[in-house]
């Protein structure tokens, strides 16, 4: 096992630092213009607001949402999901719905006599990663609620305890473990988010790195200038992702023995602000979704013939990437869990300190003297999806590897457990349901990246977000809206069936 | 019967942290040992080592001339019960029985009777299809203590297994941990805070105390003795 994860971590260093070591080759030297210099300050701001924001409100949610039973609840957890599994650029469509110039709210606000408010800049930035973020620091938080034992709550209620002291005994010591983490990984999302800052930023006020980079590329045709602010951005993305390594923390909770959950749930005004915080959360998320499910609808009987075989290619990239990466990310956990190898977190992490582009763009330089670029377009966008994937699915499996460690670890030793029969009778049973999480999230990532495949591909190798790009660029309005639904209903559905599945294995 | 002596600690010294402990001694075969002292003093540590989850700094672990530092702590000639977690509560009893057999649970239809046949020596006959949620704690010691039978190893380490049990259940299991012991001739470690406890089963007492395991001697005389040590854990005599 040891020297299998070794290889596999091993490799997963070496495809990233790769096409790192194309752009810092190509890049040659470091001079940042005064633009350069404000689009990063930006980009710094706005991936601070961000996290802090996004978790910020995570966490009245998630509370609620792990103590609270009520109808709609497990749907509301799997819907939670979908912000951050949909593809950005359709998130983005369904956000100007509500947000936008002509959106609900501003038409409400013009009813009313009120000024209207603007989506675009440092605001709207914001506003839309906390819309793809929120759900994701909810489910870890949630996930870091549910690894305190029933027994804990239990102990709690027949002890007498307060809502205050449950908070301070039990709540905040995971609280203090999970939110620098949680904090750490939406800052660097927002970091090497592109999309957004294509369409509600820009300008010299809000100009991201990323952005730059695309600019530098597409319209400047400065390989060298964007190598070099690829550089910027991946030192940046370094540091966070040093960050995140540093604030993150055993989750030792010690063991329950899987009895029926006993959550003692405060009544009076502690239900009154659960509700709030579920309904609002909801009607944030739901909102956007509804007027991309509206929009779509009429367009999406009579699709464009180059839709389906492109939704085929889609899904194959999606499925090989999210077993790729939850098999990669499992491998890099119980080494790390086991307290073997302690780089494999590097080479787990790296990814993060990358971005689609810049790695996109590193194995461009390395490809192009040998092939042509536009026939790896689909193994290239595989294995870029993959390691994007990584950090999450390792970050979601890795304090659960660490407490069934910690709790099974020696008597599994002890009894010769190991190898196949380990992953088989101990590992996948007790971790199914962070590896289904972490799996649904890669091939629903996978599935509407936009990214790397824009570099490479041709014509006849499209995925199904190029070609809802290239359907909406044409202005070809309904069958790009309804082939961004089928995108919608496909990710959703990979990721349903993944999360689904673990959940319903761990139980 | 006292046979030769089979555990041999040859000059051990184990350290975790700043925690130092040595020991240098052995045990006789089909010994029942019982190791005594302070919370805290290293007697879990000592199993440890000997179960293999802690390299010594120095010094050698021996069964029978044998030095166990190669060996994993799957393949050593021992069972240990930790103080909790035995089981893994998402298979069932009978399957965390079957483990002892084939880590890989393709039990045959033999190998299937004998779990059933050690559930019923254990007095847990037909809750095999139960998980350990479901068990009470003295039936998960039992099934815990049923396991160790199946894989019968020649080396039994107790890490106060029973802690947690009541006076009657605990004073039950341990005389079942010496029966099951003396049947089949196995050498005994067990970690106690109890004097009683080392007095009704054990036959020789280890002294864990000031980073030192002291040689095992007959309990009776241990106690009698009352090494400083040993009486400021104890606390005063009650004569």
């Amino acid at each position: 096992m040891a020297s299998g994860a070794g290889t596999i971590g091993g490799l997963a260093l070496l495809l990233v630092a790769a096409p790192l070591g194309a752009v810092v080759w190509r890049a040659g030297g470091l001079a940042l213009s005064p633009a350069d210099l404000a689009a990063l300050r930006f980009t710094l701001l706005q991936a601070a607001l961000s996290a802090v924001v996004s978790v910020g409100l995570a966490v009245p949610v998630a509370r609620a949402l792990a103590r609270r039973r009520f109808p709609g609840r497990a749907m509301l957890i799997t819907v939670m999901g979908a912000p951050f599994l949909l593809p950005v650029i359709v998130a983005i469509l369904g956000l100007l719905a509500i947000f936008g110039r002509s959106g609900v709210l501003n038409a409400a606000l013009a009813a009313a006599g009120l000024p209207v408010l603007s989506v675009y800049g440092l605001q709207g930035v914001v506003l839309a990663h906390v819309f793809l973020n929120l759900p994701l620091a909810t489910r870890m938080i949630l996930q870091g609620w549910q690894m305190i034992p029933a027994e804990r709550f239990r102990l709690a209620a027949s002890l007498g305890f307060s809502p205050a002291d449950s908070f301070r005994h039990l709540e905040r010591p995971m609280l203090i473990q999970i939110l620098p983490g949680a904090v750490a990984t939406v800052f660097a999302i927002c970091l090497t988010s592109f999309a957004v800052a294509l369409v509600l930023g820009g300008g010299p006020r809000a100009t991201t790195l990323e952005l730059a980079i695309y600019q530098a590329v597409r319209f400047e045709f400065d390989l060298r200038h964007a190598a070099g602010l690829a550089l910027v951005q991946t030192a940046l993305g370094g540091l966070a992702t040093m960050a995140a390594w540093v604030l993150a923390r055993h989750a030792g909770f010690g063991a329950g023995l899987d009895r029926t959950p006993l959550l003692a749930a405060p009544g009076g005004w502690h239900r009154v602000v659960d509700g709030l915080a579920v309904a609002l959360a909801a009607l944030f998320l739901l909102a956007p979704l509804a007027a991309v499910l509206a929009g779509g609808a009429p367009g999406v009987l009579q699709l464009p013939a180059q839709v389906w075989p492109a939704a085929a290619r889609s899904v194959a990239v999606a499925l090989v990437s999210a077993l790729m990466t939850t098999g990669v990310a499992l491998a890099l956990a119980e080494a790390r869990a086991a307290g073997r190898l302690g780089w494999v977190e590097l080479a787990a992490m790296l990814p993060l300190a990358t971005s689609g582009l810049v790695l996109g763009t590193g194995l461009f330089l390395i490809a192009q003297p040998l092939v042509p670029p536009m026939l790896l377009a689909l193994p290239v966008t595989i294995l870029v999806n993959t390691l994007l994937s990584l950090p999450f699915a390792y970050r979601l499996i890795l304090p659960e590897a660490q407490a069934l460690q910690a709790d099974y670890g020696r008597l599994a030793t002890a009894l010769g457990l190991t190898g196949l029969s380990r992953l088989r009778l101990l590992t996948l049973p007790r971790l199914a349901r962070p590896l289904g999480f972490a799996a649904g999230l890669g091939a629903a990532l996978s599935m509407g990246d936009l990214g790397v495949i824009a570099l490479f591909a041709g014509e006849r190798d499209a995925t199904l977000p190029l070609v809802v790009q290239r359907l909406a660029a044409a202005y070809r309005n309904d069958a790009a809206a309804g082939a961004a639904l089928l995108l919608v209903g496909l990710s959703f559905a990979l990721f349903w069936a993944f999360d689904a599945g673990g959940r319903r294995a761990a139980t | 019967m006292r046979g030769d002596a089979v555990l041999q600690l040859d000059r051990l010294a184990i350290a975790q942290d700043a925690f130092r402990l040595s020991a240098d001694w052995q045990v006789p075969a089909g010994a029942r040992v019982a190791l005594i002292g302070p919370s805290g003093a290293g007697k879990s540590t000592l199993l440890a080592a000997i179960a293999g989850f802690l390299a010594p700094v120095s010094g050698r672990v021996l069964w029978q001339g044998r030095d166990l530092a190669p060996l994993p702590p799957g393949e050593r000639p021992l069972s240990m019960l930790f103080q909790d977690q035995n089981l893994f509560p998402h298979l069932t009893v009978a399957q965390n029985l079957g483990l002892g057999l084939r880590p890989d649970l393709r039990l045959s239809p033999q190998e299937r009777a004998e779990v059933a046949a050690a559930l019923e020596r254990v007095g847990l006959g037909g809750l095999g299809a139960r998980r350990p949620g479901a068990l009470s704690g003295g039936q998960m010691a039992r099934a815990a203590l049923a396991r160790v039978l199946l894989r019968a190893r020649p080396l039994l380490l107790l890490d106060e297994p029973f802690a947690a049990l009541g006076p009657a259940l605990k004073a039950d299991m341990l005389a079942l941990v010496a029966e099951v012991a003396g049947n089949s001739g196995a050498t005994l470690l067990m970690v106690t805070h109890d004097p009683a406890d080392a007095l009704a089963i054990c036959d020789l007492a280890v002294l864990v105390a000031g980073g030192r395991a002291e040689p095992p001697r007959p309990p009776a005389a241990l106690f009698a003795e009352r090494p400083p040590a040993l009486a400021d854990y104890l606390g005063p005599a009650s004569e």
